[in-house]
């Protein structure tokens, strides 16, 4: 039994007479100590689909089908207490920007100690120490005084070090990451997430990496899923789907981005724009910008299939091209 | 056209920019943020001269001083071999049409009260005094259409279009008056992946087609690799390293822009592997002494720490390092 497992899962935005399905039929699994990209652009319904694992949807989102399941529980039927004790303690959450993470006016020592009693029956002097070790994990010279500090004394990279120590406060299973590094320069980015990957491995914590930025992905999970307006288009092996895409979609991704050996050509890009939510096509929802598309994708929405675990939803895949005979023919 | 074949377009000299004035009498002492220190560059025509660097580096600032928007506290800058920061505003005029800016967040630079016909007509009222209407509104078409919009959206609202739409309207408001150059502050960095080929590629066109000279600021380096021709990497305020992007790709000498590529996150399946550098960036309020990247850099000796390295030519780049003088990188 997979760790997580989420099963068709469905989420809806009710705004007054019309209803948003940001999530349609979304499944994935997490085993212990896996590494799990989710990859897609602004609105793809990456975030709502790892938003909905804690419950932490903003009104009026809800879950209004499907299951998630952690080690067999249906976490999604939990009321608020029971969800207290998954949150923050067994599945814990990296948000995008640090300095809306930390609480402001609390120190760094209040605000760890605050999560770890709120969790575990220990003393303030354990409490102290265990935020203390968890600081010398993630790297932060002189955790002592670094505990006294405010976080508007620390700098953006040490920020979300701080950030990641007291998401491993509690010795979490999962711990799910969105866009972790987006507001960071890029030399912190890589101590990040060169930081993240090595925590993940030594104490067998699973990873859900929320992302758009496929270069990311392809260095620190093991498997990926690319979503497109609210459903998932292709999954896989990391290395299988950056080397060997399938969908249309995933492949204009990674055309997308400059090439090696390329430089001053014009760069590919998928024409049009993602659809809003309220108004998507029939059928396959990528098909106003897909050269493949036929009458037929406006008709059905293609199931997510395929061979040795890259699953990919697109109704012509036979008819498309391998990914390095077409990158070559540029 | 006025200057001579070998004149730069634009020529910055010694530029310092500091921001503070560092308490006078009787007011409370504000520290002085030291944003550039004695930067000097040549952007020469039809270049795509790329600025890279990390937050706080004072790339930003260093656009907005070339373009008019901050003055320089001191040094000079020249535009075809005028000197354009010590004139007044309506000298600047004739400067202003031919240089423009390309803002980083198209939610926060277009006017939410205007349409975008009278966002693109706006600059042509204020430099083309005498044109007619009719002519204004042919215009207005054409440069939409040039940079791939639909010239109907007129009449719309800013907040009726994508991220890469208003900024492909950004992009069509600059190009208004015909300007030579382009100032574009991170004009991609808000957008998706997929919007931001389609933006660049507007920008290569516009250039391809109008003969543009562009400064591009950013800090993701693949971009600068697929798009520029000259590249100045920054740090803290100073140009360490300057060079063709060719060059500064194939061989980094500088230890902070070795470390800065290094990082660069790769699709190769290398895994993570980039230069690890001790500590952070120091804060612009109170610079180490000698070389800025001193507390940082491996290489680092007494003289790094005593003396400021000036940019000097070393093989087919220029490095202000004393490390890369003297072999010890």
């Amino acid at each position: 039994m997979a760790l997580l497992e989420v099963k068709d899962l469905e989420v809806e935005f009710p705004l007054g007479r019309i209803t948003l399905q940001a999530i349609r039929k979304v499944s994935f699994s997490l085993e212990k100590g896996e590494r799990l990209g989710i990859v897609g652009e602004s609105g793809a319904g990456k975030s709502v689909a790892a938003f909905s694992i804690l419950n932490l949807l903003s009104r009026p989102g809800r879950i209004s089908g499907g299951e998630i399941l952690f080690e067999g529980d249906d976490i999604s039927k939990f009321d608020d207490r029971q969800m207290r004790s998954i949150r923050g303690n067994r599945i814990s959450m990296i948000f995008q920007d640090p300095m809306m993470t930390l609480n402001p006016v609390l120190t760094v020592a209040t605000q760890m100690i605050e999560c770890l009693k709120a969790h575990r029956k220990i003393s303030k002097k354990e409490a102290w120490d265990i935020s203390v070790s968890k600081l010398k994990e993630v790297m932060i010279p002189s955790p002592e005084e670094r505990m006294e500090s405010y976080p508007h004394e620390l700098s953006g990279g040490m920020r979300q070090r701080v950030v990641i120590a007291m998401a491993l406060l509690t010795d979490p299973e999962i711990i799910i990451a969105d866009e972790p590094t987006t507001a960071l320069d890029v030399t912190i980015q890589a101590e990040i997430m060169v930081l993240m990957l090595d925590l993940c491995k030594s104490n067998n914590v699973g990873l859900i990496l929320i992302t758009h930025d496929l270069a990311v992905v392809s260095q620190v999970t093991e498997r990926i899923m690319v979503m497109y307006a609210g459903r998932v288009v292709e999954e896989g092996g990391t290395k299988e789907v950056i080397t060997n895409p399938k969908h249309p979609y995933t492949r204009g991704l990674l055309k997308a981005l400059p090439q090696e050996n390329t430089a001053g050509s014009r760069l590919n890009q998928i024409r049009g724009t993602m659809p809003s939510l309220n108004a998507l096509p029939k059928g396959c929802a990528f098909n106003p910008r897909c050269d493949f598309a036929t009458k037929e994708c406006h008709q059905v929405v293609p199931k997510l299939e395929g061979r040795d675990g890259h699953n990919t939803a697109c109704i012509h895949l036979e008819k498309i091209p391998s990914f390095k005979s077409e990158l070559g023919n540029q | 056209m006025t200057g001579s074949s070998d004149t730069p377009l634009v020529n910055i000299l010694n530029v310092e920019k500091t921001f503070g004035d560092g308490g006078g009498f009787l007011s409370t002492a504000q520290p002085i943020v030291k944003a550039l220190n004695n930067v000097s560059l040549s952007i020469e025509k039809g270049d795509s001269f790329c600025l890279v660097g990390e937050s706080g580096c004072g790339k930003s600032t260093l656009a907005r001083t070339v373009i008019g928007l901050n003055p320089p506290s001191k040094g000079e800058i020249h535009y075809q071999g005028t000197r354009i920061d010590s004139l007044s505003a309506k000298e600047r005029q004739p400067f202003k049409r031919k240089m423009q800016m390309i803002f980083q967040n198209p939610y926060a630079s277009l006017n939410p009260r205007m349409t975008v016909a009278q966002i693109l007509e706006e600059p042509l009222k204020i430099h083309e005094k005498g044109m007619s209407k009719g002519a204004i509104k042919q215009k207005v078409e054409e440069v939409m259409v040039s940079v791939g919009n639909d010239p109907a959206w007129g009449p719309r609202y800013p907040h009726e279009f994508s991220g890469g739409q208003r900024q492909r309207i950004s992009i069509a408001r600059a190009l208004m008056l015909d300007p030579e150059f382009v100032v574009a502050d991170e004009p991609i960095s808000a957008l998706d992946v997929s919007i931001q080929a389609q933006v660049l590629n507007v920008m290569m066109d516009a250039q391809e087609k109008r003969n543009l000279t562009y400064l591009f600021i950013t800090h993701d380096l693949s971009i600068v690799e697929h798009f520029g021709s000259k590249v100045a990497v920054m740090y803290l305020g100073t140009v360490c390293e300057l060079a063709d992007v060719k060059d500064l790709f194939d061989a980094p000498r500088h230890p902070y822009t070795q470390a800065l590529l290094s990082a660069i996150p790769k699709m190769d399946g290398s895994g993570v592997n980039h230069i690890k550098m001790s500590g952070e960036v120091p804060t612009a309020m109170d610079l180490p002494s000698g070389c800025v990247f001193h507390p940082r850099c491996p290489y680092a000796n007494e003289r790094c720490r005593r003396d400021i390295p000036t940019l000097a030519d070393n093989g087919n780049t220029k490095t202000a390092c004393f490390a890369v003088e003297e072999g010890r990188v």
